[in-house]
């Protein structure tokens, strides 16, 4: 076990923002004034809220602080915890909800500057995800441009439910821009609230929100491959993080009968959509929202038909698992090696040259 | 608008009769209005008037579309148009031979996919409700015995929808009582649950066919762009909705209601049973009214009608999805006149044992509706 | 295989179809433009009548927005699930190597060579001045 173990690239942890206070110093003194004067504080995702055991797990957590806030902790728990060679930071603050699009940007570019100093520079394991104000396009590609040259930076971060599907070509600068420079999109699951997390409405539990990512997830399947984006950019790898995959043979036969009778409303799909997904779209493990027994769980790896798709995840520091036991039966010792190295490797081009 | 195929020159061929020994009970079969005057008879005048000038309101954006313009005229089979006339499944005579007799079905559960359930006038919800019953009763149920209605109620106005359901209650020609599914909330919400209550009461299933409109966008994320993703997108609001009624305690404030999915596909329910049993575990301080695992509702509680059933490359997965589910949840339908219709003689592409299509074809159904 | 007399080479205008009954088996018979093709009447995905779908063209892109409709009238789409199905060879377009519509081989012949036979016409009085279009089965 410890030896299939070591050495893997760990594709979602979550360094936390202690508050806007620590950003202070990376905005300009406009946003400095502005934050301070207004008192503009507490914007992380109410789709993850951090007080909740889900989403630190108790022997991650440090009293009196956001659990993911301290770097010896993540290094201690998280990178050697599970003797990994690499981990990707995708930090959850919600610059993506804001309705403010100029101080989306501001806050994006203080947040990258943040992991930069603050992460990235103190350890080498680290890599990041670039976060964004997809609100505006042009704000996103701005600041991916300004970003490029960092090789640390591996990926453009989106969360799963915002106020248009991903596919809409709204975002297609921000794939352009991601493709240009080798950056893989990462769609972590989360929503601005812009709509409500079922199409009929809002649930009353965090339960059934945290369910309903996974349909969330499936719808922006759907649109990704049916809008044609990696029809435009055929070198585009999209990973889902924190999606769960068990449920993705099913709807992968349900989207190939659909497209079977319907293709022709969108003629640029003209394979089934199912071998589109198995080339460009990436999972990682946790959670992994496993069946029963390892032997169902073989069977679900064997319907969706490719060991290239899975990225090893701890999740870190949300509690998906107990104790070291973040494989779920049902691995074998090949397919975790690929899973731990292989296929992180070849879902972000940019640790594929860092490692070759 | 209806189908142009051109003119087909015919030389005389053999019926097609059918192949099944097996009698099937069909879950979901869609007759029609040929328009909404064949609601006038049972609706006050007052509303005639006002239909012909205001029409319905219902939030979609478009007079006299889907939202999403379908892959066919009407959403139908184009060899479904009664050669009379009327819209695919308005004609009793054409759907009996083009359904009922050519399959063998011993009884066909109706679904009209119009409802005054998503009217925003409650009023001529509530009326068109109540006509749409009453012409079921007279021009369908009565006319064939082996259809079977569905009680039509305006959901959203709990207090109209129990009436109307004592209206029809004890009636042996309505097996159930179907909601929207689009509805303004999610349906395990507690205004939904007088509903319910009566439902328990009168043992009559809820039938939750994919329908309706709410006002929602169609994704959690928006709406998306085509009818092949809208198609999909609405299976995947009735994952939302079985997780709903599970997690809000539908099914332990009323045990003994049944719930049946329709026209959602089943392949799905395993991994939203894996995924809600693997959170609940971390969350279930939230939700202590549940005393069972989520999955465990969705075995005692919920069926799933087998349309669309999916087509995976190795027909056998299919048959390790039903080994999942249980075969006791599974209830054949045709979705019979719509174009992603299927047909029980080529439907599932592996080999099932004779107690398995009994299961499956007929026997789940008839213990689910209480028919004889 | 056995010829059979199917049609009155005028009988099936441009664009139109016949249905006809050989041995049991109900076939289509589509003249498209003076090309005739034939398909058994039954879609080889859930048995729907194929050869009453819609002819339509075929759709395709050469990218995301680029929509582009050619061999007009040459796809048959089943009026089921609306799989298409190419007229001349029965393959489906979605997954041509392995769903096929069963194809049949049709010709438009002289009567005056059909007089010579063998063939089968049950209901065609063959005149040697005539053409006719036939299948082989
Ligand atoms: S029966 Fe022809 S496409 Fe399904």
């Amino acid at each position: 076990m410890k030896s299939v173990r070591h050495g893997g690239i760990d594709c979602d942890v979550h360094p936390a923002l202690p508050g806007m206070a620590a950003l202070l110093p990376y905005l300009d003194p406009y946003w400095q004034e502005q934050v301070t004067v207004r008192g503009i504080d507490g914007l992380d995702l109410s789709s993850f809220p951090t007080q909740m055991d889900a989403h630190g797990r108790a022997d991650w957590r440090e009293a009196g602080h956001k659990p993911g806030s301290s770097l010896e902790l993540l290094r201690r728990d998280a990178l050697d915890g599970f003797g990994s060679q690499l981990a990707i930071c995708n930090p959850l603050y919600g610059v993506l909800a804001i309705y403010n699009e100029h101080f989306a940007a501001a806050v994006a570019r203080a947040m990258n500057d943040w992991i930069t100093a603050e992460w990235l520079d103190r350890e080498p394991r680290l890599r990041a995800s670039i976060t964004v104000a997809a609100q505006n396009a042009e704000h996103a590609v701005d600041e991916i441009e300004r970003r490029a040259g960092d090789q640390r930076f591996v990926q453009v971060l989106l969360l799963s439910q915002d106020d248009v599907p991903l596919g809409n070509r709204r975002y297609w600068p921000i794939y352009a821009a991601a493709a240009r420079h080798g950056l893989t999109i990462g769609v972590h699951a989360g929503s601005t609230y812009r709509h409500a997390i079922t199409s009929n409405g809002w649930p009353s539990y965090y339960l059934e929100d945290y369910a309903a990512h996974a349909q969330g997830f499936q719808s922006n399947l759907l649109s990704l491959v049916h809008e044609g984006v990696f029809a435009k950019f055929p070198s585009l790898k999209v990973v889902f993080i924190e999606s769960g995959f068990t449920w993705l043979p099913t709807f992968m036969w349900r989207a190939n009968k659909t497209w079977r009778g319907v293709r022709a409303e969108v003629p640029w799909v003209d394979r089934p959509p199912s071998d589109i997904i198995r080339d460009h779209v990436r999972f990682t493990l946790q959670p992994t929202d496993a069946p029963p027994t390892g032997a169902d769980m073989e069977r679900v790896l064997n319907q969706i038909g490719s060991d290239d798709m899975l990225l090893f995840s701890t999740d870190y520091p949300h509690w998906q698992f107990d104790g070291d036991n973040v494989w779920p039966a049902g691995f074998s010792d090949t397919l975790k090696q690929r899973v731990l190295v292989d296929n992180p490797r070849n879902a972000y081009p940019r640790l594929k040259e860092a490692l070759s | 608008m209806t189908p142009d195929d051109g003119r087909i020159l015919v030389a005389e061929a053999p019926a097609n009769a059918s192949r099944s020994k097996l009698k099937l009970i069909d879950c979901d079969v869609h007759h029609a209005l040929r328009s909404s005057k064949d609601l006038y008879p049972y609706l006050a005048t007052r509303w005639h008037d006002h239909i012909a000038q205001f029409g319905r309101r219902r939030p979609v954006p478009f007079l006299a579309s889907s939202p999403y313009p379908k892959t066919a005229p009407a959403l139908s089979r184009t060899d479904s148009w009664p050669p009379n006339g009327g819209p695919p499944g308005s004609d009793l005579a054409f759907l009996q031979e083009q359904l009922l007799d050519r399959y063998n079905i011993e009884y066909g559960m109706l679904h009209l996919l119009t409802s005054g359930m998503d009217e925003r006038n409650q009023d001529l919800g509530n009326a068109l409700c109540c006509a749409i019953n009453d012409w079921q009763y007279e021009h369908w149920t009565q006319k064939d015995k082996r259809l079977k209605a569905a009680i039509v109620v305006p959901g959203e106005d709990a207090v109209a929808a129990v009436k109307e359901i004592e209206r029809w209650a004890g009636n042996p020609d309505f097996c159930q009582i179907s909601i929207v599914t689009h509805s303004i909330e999610p349906l395990g919400r507690r205004r939904y649950w007088p509903i319910y209550e009566a439902a328990e009461a009168h043992n009559l299933p809820i039938g939750l066919h994919s329908s309706g409109t709410n006002g929602h966008a169609v994704t959690s994320a928006g709406w998306c762009s085509y009818y092949v993703e809208e198609q999909h997108n609405v299976a995947l609001s009735q994952q939302n909705l079985a997780i709903s009624l599970v997690c809000e305690g539908v099914f332990e404030r009323f045990p003994a209601l049944k719930a049946v999915i329709i026209e959602a596909g089943f392949v799905w329910v395993p991994a939203v049973c894996w995924r809600l049993d693997q959170h609940w575990a971390r969350m279930r301080g939230e939700v202590p009214h549940l005393t069972r695992k989520p999955s465990e509702y969705f075995r005692s509680n919920l069926w799933y009608s087998s349309q669309p059933a999916d087509e995976p490359e190795n027909p056998q997965d299919l048959r390790q999805v039903i080994e999942w589910l249980g075969w006791d949840r599974l209830m054949f339908a045709t979705d019979y006149p719509h174009w992603d219709m299927d047909n029980p003689e080529h439907v599932f592409k592996f080999r099932m044992t004779e107690a398995e299509q009994q299961q499956v074809f007929a026997g789940n159904a008839r213990a689910v509706y209480g028919l004889a | 295989m056995a010829r059979h007399i199917v049609a009155d080479a005028g009988e099936i205008p441009p664009g139109g179809r016949k249905l006809v009954t050989i041995r049991g088996r109900e076939i289509g018979v589509f003249n498209q433009n003076g090309d005739y093709f034939a398909l058994l009447n039954r879609c080889p995905h859930q048995g729907a009548e194929l050869c009453k779908g819609t002819l339509i063209g075929l759709a395709t892109s050469t990218g995301p927005g680029n929509f582009e409709l050619t061999r007009h009238g040459e796809m048959l789409k089943c009026p089921w699930h609306g799989w298409e199905y190419d007229i001349r060879t029965g393959q489906s377009w979605c997954d041509p190597n392995d769903i096929k519509a069963r194809a049949y081989p049709v010709t438009v012949e002289h009567g005056a060579t059909l007089v010579k036979g063998p063939f089968v016409a049950e209901t065609f009085q063959v005149e040697i001045e005539q053409d006719y279009v036939v299948i082989e089965v």
